[in-house]
């Protein structure tokens, strides 16, 4: 009997990458640019819809070319597909958010070593069909972007006092001696946070690293 | 002679690749758990990254920067669209390259890299570096320098950091907070640690 395309089994793949294993939390993947742009939420928004786009095509593609390529020099067609999504990503950044791309600077191309996306393609991609792969790498990007969202909405409101760019922390309260966290816009502060998220969402879900 | 000595102390130290910037975090947190390990991985990131630099910044300068074809009598071609997967192909054939080479020449030193050899080309370190010096427009000379600087700033962290989660065998952590979640806590102390060199210049 064909599967329907929400049944019961696709929709924990997409799950799975949310919570349970999530790749930041729980697979240890894409650390790099998740604490690189989330000093504010603008360009965390941004990394993490670029990033979701690119898995979840990539994704496709290679699960549609899977047959197709030799195991031998399967990384090298994996890169070249993955650079390709990044290459029309990046010129539609610096053709209408110019402003966005010289601040996301060069962690746009490093997509392409992202190990989320070269992951996902090596353990899902690579074995299984089109849409059951679409889906696994839509859930693990938006598992990303959770991540990313919460760490730049943090970041930005504890470092510079802003949400978006508008001002969230009332004037009454810099008055009052409050100074915004210098820490949190460097990378100190988003190893920290990291870390605590991390501790949290692993108190919750009940998993422990092995020894 | 100077400002080359500053670039590297500033690749080293002061931006140091891994702890201001993030890049290579994955293989850092899979391959900090025993020392030799570490060592391993970071000798070979150093000679890589090393090699890479400077053949990235050649593709850049006599391929794909706009007017960079004029010796092929092409003069208004600009190909620098095509730099990500340039770059990434040219660190793959060169971590092939420096595998095959380095398997003939010395074996010795092949048997100890070994497998970390070829996932060096998807380490994000080696194409961050690429990256940034076609950003900061490096000269053929800066881009060595910036090559090995931050490779050594990067073999230095790791090797650091497997120190210290040796030690930490020891003691009694938090389960949730085992593994990736101590060692990120780890990673931001070093971070602060490492801005105190900020400032220092030759």
């Amino acid at each position: 009997m064909p599967e329907t395309l929400l049944s019961k089994k696709n929709r924990k793949i997409v799950k799975d990458g949310l919570w349970d294993a999530n790749p930041i939390t729980y697979q240890v993947l894409g650390i790099c640019s998740s604490l690189a742009v989330t000093t504010q939420l603008k360009t965390s928004l941004v990394m993490a819809i670029g990033l979701t786009t690119v898995t979840a095509l990539s994704n496709v593609v290679i699960s549609l070319l899977r047959n197709y390529i030799p195991s031998k020099i399967r990384i090298i067609v994996q890169l070249s597909v993955v650079s390709t999504l990044v290459i029309t990503i990046d010129q539609i950044l610096k053709a209408y958010m110019f402003d966005v791309s010289k601040q996301l600077s060069v962690f746009v191309g490093l997509i392409i070593t992202n190990c989320i996306v070269m992951g996902r393609l090596e353990a899902f991609a690579m074995g299984n069909p089109p849409w059951k792969s679409f889906l696994d790498g839509l859930g693990n990007g938006l598992g990303y972007s959770c991540i990313l969202i919460i760490l730049g909405i943090i970041r930005e409101i504890l470092g510079s006092g802003t949400l978006l760019g508008y001002h969230v922390v009332p004037q009454s309260f810099y008055q009052a001696g409050y100074v915004n966290n210098g820490m949190m816009v460097l990378a100190p502060g988003a190893f920290f946070l990291l870390g605590i998220i991390i501790w949290i969402q692993r108190s919750i879900s009940g998993y422990v690293e092995g020894r | 002679m100077e400002h080359y000595i500053n670039l590297a102390l500033k690749s080293i130290f002061v931006e140091n690749i891994l702890l201001a910037f993030f890049l290579g975090m994955c293989s850092f947190l899979a391959c900090s758990k025993k020392v030799e390990t570490a060592m391993g991985l970071g000798v070979a990131v150093v000679f890589v990254l090393t090699i890479t630099t400077p053949a990235s910044w050649a593709v850049k300068n006599f391929l794909l920067k706009k007017g960079a074809l004029g010796w092929a009598g092409l003069p208004n071609v600009d190909l620098s669209f095509l730099s990500f997967i340039t770059y990434i192909a040219l660190i793959a054939a060169m971590v092939q390259i420096v595998e095959i080479v380095v398997d003939k020449v010395s074996p010795a030193l092949y048997s100890a890299l070994g497998i970390f050899l070829p996932l060096i080309a998807v380490n994000c370190a080696i194409l961050g570096a690429a990256l940034f010096m076609d950003q900061r427009n490096y000269n053929f000379p800066e881009s060595v320098v910036f090559g090995f600087g931050s490779g050594v700033g990067w073999a230095l962290a790791i090797i650091a950091m497997s120190a210290i989660r040796k030690k930490l065998g020891y003691s009694n952590i938090p389960s949730p907070l085992r593994g990736l979640g101590i060692t990120m806590l780890l990673t931001g102390l070093m971070s602060i640690g490492f801005m105190c060199f900020a400032g220092i210049s030759l």
